[in-house]
């Protein structure tokens, strides 16, 4: 600040605010912005110098040269502020122009999608959740059973031809002479269910059995869903009824056709055995058999302690595997055991698709 | 059960198809399992004559033949390569477009060596007819007049065969006239009466004595046997109808008087036996065997019989098994002069222990076994004996009979509404009464009081609700109403158990975990039982499919380890597996449990695996699985940080990093850790495992809680961290020093982490290692001042030091 300067007219604040607005202008980063905005605003700065010679004036130039001065520092602000969000701009752009990723490389998909659910269980939350629909609860038995459960309490008596096709897997005889079994069916969970719930009773029964088998279209081990209801009233009728409710739901179309044809089991009577049509999973023309069923022989209630003259009820069987590969188009029943990380891959289920009957059984 | 239409057609009265019978024939109990219509498949063959034989001009083993196809059409030429094919020779022509089944051919019209062939000589290879002879059909010359017939016309094969899969509470349908008694019933048809025999009842005695010796707990073994002789027979091929017949069911015809037991068998459901009555050594005798016992049986096999089987024996000892199999040393043969007809009764389940014993599997056992009709004694004595007269000649004795018949009159209770009850399927009392006595019922009584009499072939029946069943299956069960099974709620109610729920709930938590859920064998080698802890005895199978499924598994990680080999032996290295599912403590129901475990080999840890430009993934470690349990327990609603951790995993596990998951000494909730080495030899695995099992059984139940969440207790006050380091001893748990800063202030300590881990440098000496936790504090209700900080940090050194010895890093 010099004190030999004596006046300074609107012309030089005018010519001062055109070369600072010129220099504003000029500074190409934000660096010689900032030199800039010292050089003008700071404590030393020009325009900081204009307002400290304002207590020196007299009293009436004070007022017009203190306005005329803000009037400049507003301007010379208000340029550099406008420069500044220019420059940033600028340098933003720059910066984010060395930024490029390689937005084709590939990304990990996580966990849960990689996860799979197997298709037997998949479908049996499918089954569970129809059948839930419909009252029934879940139970559950051992699959190392008794010849008695297995076969006596269902009216199979020993050397009855019907145990030969059961191919039974036995364990070695005890001290006492008898010898465990591993279930050929899921049929022994009915007495052990009748034999500690009183009826009403409504129950599906899932679980793995054994059979000593093994060929192109069998495995030792397979799984299968039993159905029963006790009561005194249900008959065959509901039965179908319940067969065939169940089939659409499963397959998930709007009708199926059904045959129910005649048959023998030694547990139940009448009996019979169910074919649907193919063309619910999309081959017409031929009947595939699906289940085994009928009403609960008297012999088996009796055996339960439930008096058959008071009582009554179906039950039915299905093999939950070839269920599975009937509506997922699953051709070998061997790859269900066999841990193959490709077919569970590619046959098994996200953990999302969890079936319910409002949101659809398969997504 | 096989047999033909025609053959059919001798009980039933009826005009139906082969497609309405076997519709009918599936729908009522009696399944189809195949129709085989020669018609269909050889209906284009004729029978043509070779009128000309020429050598092929342009091959040395063709002949250029003209053949005379239909009488007074033009000669056809014919390319034939057989052998056998000479001018005169009748055989069988197919013309072009016939398909051949035997060579999957359909015949065009092409030159063969340059000479045009209007058609094929057919071998009966080309037909699938059984013949072992070389060249074409070479039909008798007695066929000239059938010049131009179908093949299958002139040879009786235009007989369709009907193979239907019995179910083993019919015996009554062994036989075509039962089959023919249930589609009378079900109304296509009505039953032929029984034919009349000649006179088969002699007047001298049978000079042959029959006699029953059982002690009385064995006399119903064999309570009747009936016997006659036929002397002077004059045995040999029986006629061709019978014959046809027998070969289109399967059956090789022998002789006239074996064909007629073999024919009776299937006709009726009655097995017979013939002796050569020259060949016995006095009295017939059926009884149990004796040990030490054996004879030559016809299948060409000797038999050892014991003291549960039931023989047909003479002076020189057992015959045959009874209802089983004969012997050779008595059988029939062209040359038998004089015939024994033997008609018993065996007992059903004496029958199929005796042939399960032996693994004989006859056609007599197969009706022994489920039930002959034992007034049939009698009646398959004197069909036989006239048939065999018939055929053969002779004159019979008188029949001789040993005990009686075990007839037994059952009458059963029914009321008609049953059927309605019991099916929904209400039907007229006249359609009920219709269908019981077409199948033989005899009705007694009304409808709402009736007595049923069952007929001596229907050994099923007991009860009202075999009578429905005869009712409704032969009504059809297409029949049956669908009738809606009445809702329970209104709105379903949930059904599952909390076990069912928790199993549901792991398994999906495992698959978000990356998981891939595999179903193992139930069973596995009785080695790799053995090595995890299995392998007893009373868990062997007495007879499994192969030694590799022998041992019931007595945890889930043996299946899996193995499903790892074999991924990795394809190619995957990296796998993630898990399995849900039973495993077997013991042989009884409460020893089955129901058990979650995972094993993670490779690099296959939860974020991914393998190779990534992003950082590739490091081989799985402890903490992989460890933190899988945690996942699923917090999942399955219980804090994980509650259960103790011990280092004292099972023997498959390493030793130094594996622990198990416990709640108090006694329930063990899980084991995690790396697999042992010696495992991973032991099952062939070539890579790191980790592995988890998890006991699902041994959770404990979960409190009811309402459903109300509680309260949340949020501070508005912004929580203070604080890192403190502590140098503790090397056998230090971690677990510990985080324990003793959380209980040293219940209040204010919100959660402690541990951040870093040291054990080099400077603090490796005398085995020490760094331990860096960050403690968390949550002020409540206003903030905590320097002092209060302070105090609670000094506490959380005071009891650090005190429980593990560790002080604070300066």
């Amino acid at each position: 600040m010099t004190s030999d300067t004596t006046t300074t007219t609107p012309t030089d604040l005018a010519a001062l605010e055109s070369e600072m607005t010129s220099e504003i202008a000029a500074a190409s980063d934000l660096a010689a912005l900032e030199a800039v905005r010292v050089a003008a605003l700071g404590k030393k700065g020009r325009v900081s110098a204009l307002m400290g010679r304002l207590g020196s004036l007299p009293a009436d130039e004070k007022k017009s040269f203190g306005a005329a001065v803000n009037s400049l520092k507003a301007t010379v602000t208000a340029a550099l502020d406008a420069r500044k969000a220019v420059l940033e701009t600028a340098a933003l752009d720059a910066r984010l122009a060395t930024e490029r990723a390689d937005v084709t490389l590939p990304v990990r998909l996580g966990p849960v999608a990689e996860g799979r659910v197997h298709p037997v269980s998949q479908v049996l939350d499918e089954v569970i959740e129809i059948f839930a629909d419909m009252g029934f609860a879940v139970a559950e038995g051992p699959d190392i059973e008794t010849d008695a459960m297995n076969f006596d309490m269902l009216n199979i008596p020993a050397e009855h031809p019907a145990r030969q096709d059961h191919d039974t897997f036995y364990f070695s005889p005890g001290a006492d002479g008898s010898r465990l079994l591993l279930r050929t069916h899921t049929s022994p969970v009915q007495i052990r269910t009748m034999g500690t719930q009183k009826p009403p009773i409504r129950i599906i029964a899932p679980g793995r059995v054994y059979r000593c088998d093994s060929d192109q279209t069998h495995t030792p081990m397979f799984h299968q869903i039993e159905g029963l209801v006790i009561d005194e009233t249900t008959h065959m009728g509901h039965l179908k009824w319940v067969l065939e409710e169940f089939c659409k739901a499963f397959f998930e179309v709007d009708a199926v056709k059904m045959r129910f044809r005649a048959s023998h089991f030694p547990f139940t009577e009448p009996s019979m055995e169910v074919d649907i049509g193919a063309e619910a999973i999309g081959k017409p023309g031929q009947w595939l058999e699906i289940l085994g069923c009928g009403m609960v022989h008297p012999n088996v209630l009796r055996n339960c302690g439930l008096d058959p003259e008071k009582y009554q009820g179906f039950a039915f069987g299905m093999g939950l595997d070839r269920l599975t590969m009937l509506k997922y188009g699953i051709p070998d029943l061997r790859a269900f055991f066999s841990g193959d990380l490709k077919w569970l891959r590619h046959y098994g289920f996200g953990v999302l698709d969890v079936p319910t009957l409002g949101g659809g059984l398969s997504s | 059960m096989k047999f033909t239409l025609s053959w059919l057609k001798d009980h039933l009265d009826t005009t139906a198809s082969v497609d309405q019978l076997s519709t009918t024939l599936s729908a009522i109990g009696l399944e189809v399992e195949a129709v085989e219509d020669a018609s269909a498949k050889l209906g284009g063959f004729t029978v043509a004559r070779i009128v000309q034989a020429k050598k092929h001009p342009n091959a040395d083993k063709l002949q250029v033949v003209q053949v005379e196809v239909a009488k007074g059409q033009p000669l056809m030429e014919v390319v034939c390569g057989a052998p056998n094919a000479r001018a005169g020779m009748l055989a069988v022509f197919a013309p072009l477009g016939t398909y051949i089944p035997g060579s999957n051919i359909t015949l065009e019209k092409k030159p063969v060596r340059g000479v045009v062939s209007n058609g094929m000589l057919c071998s009966a290879a080309e037909l699938e007819l059984p013949d072992e002879s070389a060249g074409i059909i070479d039909l008798p010359a007695t066929f000239v007049d059938k010049i131009g017939q179908r093949y299958i016309d002139v040879m009786g094969l235009n007989d369709p065969v009907i193979e239907v899969k019995l179910t083993p509470n019919r015996p009554d349908c062994t036989g075509v006239r039962g089959i023919a008694r249930d589609l009378a019933a079900a109304g296509l048809g009505t039953l032929k009466p029984e034919p009349k025999l000649g006179a088969v009842e002699g007047r001298d005695d049978c000079p042959i004595d029959i006699k029953l010796e059982f002690t009385d707990d064995a006399a119903n073994a064999c309570p009747v046997f009936a016997g006659r002789v036929v002397t002077r027979v004059n045995n040999g091929p029986s006629p061709a109808w019978m014959q046809a017949r027998l070969k289109a069911v399967g059956l090789r015809p022998i002789n006239a008087l074996v064909d007629v037991t073999n024919y009776i068998s299937l006709d009726r459901g009655r097995p017979l036996h013939v002796y050569d009555a020259d060949k016995l050594n006095g009295a017939v005798r059926a009884r149990l065997g004796q040990p030490g016992e054996t004879f030559l049986g016809l299948d060409g096999k000797e038999h050892v019989v014991d003291e549960t089987m039931c023989v047909i024996a003479d002076n020189n000892g057992p015959l045959g098994l009874g209802g089983i199999v004969g012997g050779e040393a008595s059988s029939s043969t062209e040359a038998t002069s004089n015939v024994l007809i033997e008609s018993a009764y065996f007992a059903p389940l004496r029958t199929a222990a005796t042939g399960r014993k032996t693994g004989l599997m006859t056609d007599a056992r197969y009706r022994f076994e489920r039930g002959v009709d034992p007034a049939s004694v009698m009646t398959g004595l004197d069909l036989a004996t006239d048939m065999i007269i018939k055929f053969c000649g002779g004159t019979p004795t008188k029949a001789k009979v040993a005990g009686t018949a075990p007839i037994e009159q059952r009458t059963v209770t029914f009321e008609f509404s049953r059927v309605a009850k019991l099916t929904g399927l209400v039907l007229p009392d006249s359609e009920i009464s219709k269908t019981l006595t077409t199948l033989g019922f005899t009705i007694n009584g009304a409808p709402d009081a009736a007595k049923v009499t069952v007929p001596t072939w229907r050994p099923d029946v007991h009860g009202s609700a075999d009578l429905v069943e005869e009712v409704v299956r032969i009504a059809g069960m297409d029949r049956v109403p669908a009738t809606p099974l009445p809702r329970l709620n209104g709105v379903t109610r949930a059904v599952l158990t909390e076990k069912q729920k928790r199993a549901r709930r792991t398994r999906r938590l495992l698959a978000a975990r990356g998981y891939v859920e595999a179903v193992t064998w139930s069973f596995i080698t009785r080695e790799a039982a053995r090595h995890f802890g299995g392998g007893s005895d009373a868990l062997e199978l007495a007879n499994p499919i192969s030694s590799e499924l022998s041992s019931m598994r007595p945890g889930l990680l043996p299946g899996l380890l193995t499903a790892v080999t074999r991924n990795r032996n394809r190619a995957a290295a990296d796998v993630a597996l898990f399995e849900l599912g039973q495993a077997y403590r013991g042989e009884r129901p409460q020893d089955q449990y129901i058990g979650a475990a995972g094993v993670r080999a490779g690099t296959a840890r939860m974020a991914g695996s393998g190779r990534h430009w992003d950082g590739t993934a490091a081989t799985v470690t402890m903490f992989d699985v460890k933190a899988d349990v945690f996942a699923a327990l917090a999942a399955l609603g219980l804090d994980p940080s509650k259960a103790q951790i011990t280092r004292d995993a099972p023997s498959w596990y390493h030793p130094g990093r594996s622990g198990t998951l416990r709640l108090g000494p006694k329930t063990i909730l899980a084991h995690f850790g790396e697999v042992h080495p010696a495992t991973l030899t032991a099952l062939d695995v070539d890579a790191p495992v980790s592995a988890f099992e998890i006991f699902l059984d041994a959770l404990p139940p979960e409190k009811k809680k309402s459903r109300a969440k509680p309260a949340l207790t949020a501070s508005d006050l912004l929580p203070v961290k604080r890192d403190f380091a502590f140098i503790v001893g090397k056998d230090v748990a971690a677990g510990d020093v985080i324990k003793a800063a959380l209980s040293a202030d219940k209040l204010f300590i919100q959660s402690a982490i541990v951040f870093d881990l040291f054990d080099g440098g400077q603090f490796s000496v005398d085995g020490k290692v760094s331990i860096a936790i960050e403690v968390t504090l949550q002020p409540a209700t206003e903030t905590l001042t320097d002092a209060a900080i302070d105090a609670i940090a000094s506490k959380i050194i005071e009891e650090v030091k005190k429980s593990t010895g560790g002080v604070i890093r300066g």
